[in-house]
This record gives structure tokens, C-alpha cells and sequence, in this order.
């Protein structure tokens, strides 16, 4: 395991002997009282020099968390009241979300960062309030009529600490916003925090290098073209070998009916390459008129980790090549964050896209109206609708060695309220499929811990913390059903539930939906299956048995 | 930070890893090898030189999948074999730890 993460026994003996709210003990003082602790497993490492001058991003420079002086540009503070001022006229919901809350507290035990650490300050009440007190002092409206009550305070260097080390102990999942009475979203907040923090060189690499990475290649990974090409002709290469089908993906076609856009995780990444081999299957299985670009050749969109403006920037670029291309629309891979980009921003930040044609499936005809205004269908959707229309020849046994649960990616479940289709997908290709206990699941669900760029190795300690809810209802699963197989929509849970899998499941796999698909797909021509995607073996049909058995 | 060669500083990040591709030297490998408490035998040598062959050819180290059949097409394994000679060669991983000794930069977003 990583440096980064402590023992478990370690945080046993913590659990135990540390008096937490999460045991109903009382602090001692005051959440703005509490000192900001940085220590090895707890920051991100911040942004490279050259990779912020390459975004032209402010006040590159080489710091660390753990110094005592930041570099912070000359007249940092005008800089975020001035940036606050901005966006608060700019986007209503911020300044409706700071004003509204009534500290009812619905929300406290409901965040995983919260249940990892028992830090108050995880609490998305007051995580919101590190925003909020600085807020009221800004703008003292408030802060006249109920003077010394309304919890104001003025901005210091610690207030900026403090604020990079909470706003980046939040996920943006957004569950605490399904408990929340008044329905405030404290992942906005965090995204305007963040973005705050942006603007004086307070930032994080992880996000950061993707970002540049992005902006430069088009994909997170920063994949040139041809190597981009390269990847998915080896597991193309594989996929043969595999089956005896040679799948035929095209690039950079134009005339193509619909383009394909994945997150590069999905290109490069373990075990992401083997959900690529299902969708390549699958889309070889139904003839698909496809092609796949080099350039929009990334799903994800950690701009939305950054600024708005970013986000904006590096979604234009997937339709920019749709329209290039002529496609008719577009097929979105699995990825968790890029979904909440196309469904809650696109269709007013770069759209409507009304140079594309509303989504219709060319196998079954149907028509996708959800996607009317985006043109980008989910495939965990487009798939439910060919098998709900029985165009897939599936053996569902050949998943027979996985006993699976669910995991509902945050910004799927709850950004785009897509709960039924995933599971109606994996109930049809596999025969063991467990659900995880109610208020873990849906919308309801736990995040990996590790989702809005801050899947760092050297945040080992958080994301162990923070995915712990989410490992414990596996566990439940695991010691109920035997579950052996994580099955997720998500990029960034396939690289990140591995490890959390690693450290509190052992022998719990991670999966991505369309690899149980490509396991599972009867392919015409295909030479007798014996090993799953992996070259694991895989259950195998008795001789005289029913296929579909 | 950095690693010291005959009283010259070499900058690597805060992982270790060399900031400049081009700073790389065998010495450097070297030193790089013994901070990850790995000696360098012959095989090592020539894993490290793949990774940067073919890092000149594609500008990114290679998906572990991808660097698992070409060992295995090289040393006529099977993938299970090469993955575990890969793991034997740098057991923390040949993208974390092969990677660092190859002076290669390391991947970053969803993987």
C-alpha cells in the first residue's frame, strides 16, 4: 500500500480513543478555532510552474502546503473579494445557497469525508460556512442587523488554508444536497471556492496536469494521436485473440453516423482498457456506424475541478469535433463528472448543440428525448435499450465467477438521476447481483472518496478515509452474497476503488459495466470463449447445456 | 528537492521523479534505482531502455497492458508470466516504480 495510508490499525486505535462527534462527543472549541493541520496523506500536491503558465493560470510558482508562507500575489485579498463579488452576481444559485441555509445540520453525518474523519469542519454545514463566514463579512447586510451573531469573520492567510485543505476534502458528490431541506448544494459552493482559489495559485496537480494535458492533446492523459490509436489497436489485437473477431473501430471518420467519446482512462488506464474491449465488442456486435477522435479523445472534464471558464473551454472541444465530422450525435462512454458537465451545463454553457440531430438509436429506432438538447446519449442508456429491444445474443453465465454488487457513480446517480438502466444492463449479463444496503445506493449513494481530481497518491490517507462508507457497504455485500466484483460506470471509480478495494476489501474486484457486457456477448463467428476480458477463465457452458442457462 | 551527481543537483518532483526527461543519465538511473532499494541487474537495463524507447516513440509511458505483451512477445512468456516477471523486476509496480528509474514523467487524471 502507499506510503500515504496510515495502518488500519491505526485508525482503529483513533476511532477508539479520540472523543469525535461521530461517537456524540462535544468539541472542545470552536470549528474556527481549529487549526489547519497538514501532514503527509492530507494534501494535494499543488500545480507545477510550467503547467500553470501552460493554461495561463495566476502566480506559478513552487510551494507546498506544509510551508508556512504561500506566495500569495500582492493584494490577494482583493483578489478574492473582488472574485467573490463576481460571481455571486453571476451565478444566482451561489448567492442563494449562502443566504438560505438555516444551520438545521440535516446534512452533517451525511457526507463520507465527515464519516471518514469526524472532522466538524466535514460537516457540509460548515464546510459551506467557511465560504459563508467570510461572505457575511464582505457583505454585512447581514452582518449589521444581527452583529456578532451571524458568524463573520474577516479573510487571513489561515482562512485560505483552511479553505484549500476542506474544499478539497469535498468530492462535489453532492449527497449531502439529497438531505438538505432548502436543497442547497454544497458541491457549488466548493466549485466556486475552488475557483477562488484559482485565482491566487492555490491549486492541486492532479487537476491541474490533466487540465493542461487536456487543452494540449485533448485528452487528461495527454495521449498523442497516434499513441492514442496505438492503445486501442493492441487491445483490438487482444480482443482477437480473445474471441477470433476482428473488431474494426475507425478514427477521425467523417460521415460517420455517430461519434464515440470515452474518458482516456478507458484507452490507458487498469482495468479501464477492458471496459474499451466491451464497448468495441458491443459496438462490432450490432454494426454501428462509429468512429472515434484523437483529438475529442477524453469523456472527463477536470476543468470543472478548476473554473467555469475551463470546463467550458474543454467541453466545446467534443462538439467542436462533432460538428467537424458531420456525425449526427453523439455516444457517451462510462464516466461519472463528464455527465454532469453535458447534462446540467451543456445545454446553456457551448449549446444547444443544434448543428447535430437528435439522438435516435439507428438498431431499434428509439428516439432519445432526454438528450434533445445536448445530442450525447450515456451508453449505460443506449445499451439497456438494445437489449430492452432483445438485439444482443448475451450468456449471461459466462459472468458466472462474478458475484456482483453496484456502485451508482455520484454525478451519474445524482447529476443526471440515471438509476434504472445500469441495472437493468447488469441484471441481463450476469446471474449474481447484489444490492447494497438502501441508503448507500441510487441517489443516495456513496462517493469512491476519491472523485473531483483528488485521486492523488499522495492523498492516500483522505481517499482511505473518505471511501470508507462506500467499502463498508461493499463489505456488507461481501459478507452476505460473497461479492467478488465492483461493478461501476465511472473512470475515475476504476482507478480509484481498486486501491480503496485493496485496503478495506481484499479480494473484491472492480469492474466497469461494459466489460460484463463484452463477457457476455454471443458474437457471431467467434471462436469458443474460455477466458473472460482479463484471460481470467471463465464459467464455460457443460457439453449438451442450454446456452442460455 | 533533487538528487546530487558528482555535486551537481538534478531537480525531481515532490514523488522523486526527474522534472527534465533530458536530465536522465544511467548514473541518474542509478541513483534513482537505489532510492527505490532496487539493484539493477541486466534485465532491469533493458526493461528501463524499452520504457524510454518507446516513451521517444508515443511521449507517455506505456499502459501496463501494453508493456506486459510486449515483454511478453519479446521473452516468449505468456501475459501471466511477463506480468509477474514485470512485478519480480519492480515490485511496486512497473508504472510507478520502472517509470522513475526511466526518468519518464508519471500519467495523471483517471487512471
Amino acid at each position: 500500500m502507499s506510503k500515504y495510508a496510515p495502518r488500519k490499525a491505526q485508525l482503529a486505535r483513533e476511532f477508539l480513543e479520540k472523543p469525535t462527534p461521530l461517537k456524540g462527543a462535544r468539541a472542545d472549541r470552536e470549528w474556527w478555532e481549529m487549526p489547519v493541520d497538514f501532514h503527509d496523506g492530507n494534501w494535494c500536491f499543488p500545480g507545477k510552474p510550467e503547467t500553470l503558465k501552460e493554461i495561463g493560470f495566476p502566480n506559478p510558482r513552487k510551494w507546498a502546503a506544509t510551508d508556512e508562507d504561500w506566495q500569495l500575489p500582492d493584494g490577494w485579498q482583493k483578489i478574492i473579494h473582488d472574485g467573490l463579488k463576481e460571481r455571486l452576481k453571476k451565478f444566482r444559485s451561489l448567492k442563494l445557497y449562502l443566504d438560505a441555509c438555516v444551520r438545521c445540520g440535516a446534512c452533517a453525518d451525511k457526507c463520507h469525508f465527515f464519516l471518514g474523519t469526524g472532522d466538524p469542519k466535514n460537516m457540509p454545514v460548515i464546510r459551506a460556512e467557511l465560504l459563508r463566514s467570510v461572505y457575511r463579512n464582505d457583505f454585512p447586510m447581514v452582518e449589521k442587523i444581527l452583529k456578532g451573531f451571524s458568524g463573520s469573520r474577516k479573510l487571513t492567510a489561515e482562512v485560505i488554508k483552511e479553505w484549500h485543505s476542506y474544499f478539497y476534502q469535498c468530492t462535489e458528490c453532492r449527497r449531502c444536497s439529497v438531505f438538505c431541506p432548502l436543497g442547497i448544494d454544497t458541491a457549488e459552493i466548493t466549485m466556486v471556492a475552488r475557483e477562488l482559489l484559482n485565482l491566487i495559485g492555490v491549486n492541486n496537480n492532479w487537476i491541474l496536469a490533466p487540465v493542461a494535458n487536456c487543452n494540449r492533446t485533448g485528452n487528461h492523459l495527454g495521449i498523442e494521436p497516434h499513441t492514442f490509436v496505438q492503445n486501442i489497436m493492441s487491445l483490438v489485437d487482444d480482443i482477437e485473440e480473445l474471441t477470433g473477431i476482428t473488431v474494426n473501430p475507425t478514427f477521425n471518420r467523417k460521415g460517420a453516423e455517430i461519434l464515440f467519446i470515452t474518458p482516456s482512462g478507458d484507452v490507458f488506464g487498469d482495468p479501464g482498457v477492458y471496459t474499451m474491449m466491451g464497448y468495441l465488442l458491443l459496438f462490432h456486435h450490432i454494426g454501428l456506424d462509429y468512429t472515434i477522435s484523437t483529438y475529442a479523445s477524453e469523456g472527463g472534464n477536470f476543468g470543472l475541478f478548476t473554473t467555469n471558464e475551463m470546463m467550458k473551454k474543454l467541453n466545446a472541444k467534443m462538439y467542436h469535433e462533432a460538428e467537424r465530422l458531420k456525425v449526427k450525435w453523439i455516444l457517451g462512454g462510462e464516466c461519472g463528472h463528464m455527465w454532469r458537465v453535458v447534462h446540467q451545463y451543456m445545454a446553456t454553457m457551448n449549446g444547444p448543440a443544434d448543428f447535430l440531430e437528435e439522438p435516435v438509436s439507428p438498431i431499434t429506432g428509439t428516439k432519445f428525448t432526454n438528450a434533445a438538447s445536448t445530442k450525447m446519449v450515456h451508453i449505460a442508456e443506449f445499451t439497456a435499450d438494445l437489449i430492452k429491444h432483445g438485439k444482443l445474443k448475451l450468456d449471461p453465465s459466462r459472468n458466472n465467477h462474478l458475484r456482483t454488487t453496484f456502485h451508482d457513480s455520484c454525478n451519474v446517480s445524482r447529476g443526471m438521476g440515471m438509476l434504472e438502466e445500469p441495472r437493468f444492463v447488469l441484471n441481463s449479463v450476469c446471474s449474481s447481483f447484489n444490492e447494497m444496503p438502501e441508503n448507500t445506493i441510487r441517489e443516495k449513494t456513496f462517493c469512491c472518496g476519491s472523485g473531483s481530481g483528488i485521486n492523488a497518491e499522495e492523498f492516500m490517507e483522505m481517499r482511505m478515509r473518505g471511501g470508507f462508507p462506500r467499502a463498508n457497504a461493499v463489505r456488507t455485500v461481501k459478507k452476505q452474497h460473497q461479492v467478488n466484483a465492483l461493478v461501476t460506470i465511472c473512470a475515475i471509480d476504476r482507478a480509484t476503488l481498486p486501491p480503496l478495494m485493496r485496503y478495506w476489501n481484499p479480494g473484491v474486484a472492480v469492474y466497469g459495466l461494459h466489460e460484463l457486457v463484452g463477457n457476455a456477448l454471443v458474437m457471431e463467428g467467434e471462436t469458443p470463449r474460455t477466458e473472460d476480458l482479463r484471460e481470467n477463465p471463465m464459467a464455460v457452458a457443460e457439453e449438451g447445456e442450454d446456452d442460455d442457462a | 528537492m533533487g538528487i546530487v551527481i558528482n555535486g551537481t543537483t538534478i531537480e525531481t518532483d515532490e514523488n522523486g521523479y526527474l522534472v527534465n526527461l533530458e536530465d536522465w543519465t544511467e548514473e541518474i538511473a542509478g541513483q534513482l534505482a537505489e532510492g527505490e532499494e532496487i539493484e539493477m541487474s541486466d534485465e532491469h537495463w533493458s526493461l528501463v531502455k524499452f520504457l524510454r524507447n518507446y516513451y521517444d516513440e508515443y511521449q507517455i509511458a506505456p499502459a501496463v497492458k501494453v508493456l506486459t505483451k510486449a515483454i511478453a512477445a519479446e521473452k516468449g512468456m505468456d501475459k501471466k508470466e511477463a506480468s509477474e516477471f514485470l512485478y519480480g523486476l519492480f515490485p511496486k509496480g512497473p508504472a510507478l516504480q520502472a517509470c522513475k528509474v526511466a526518468g519518464l514523467p508519471k500519467p495523471t487524471g483517471c487512471v
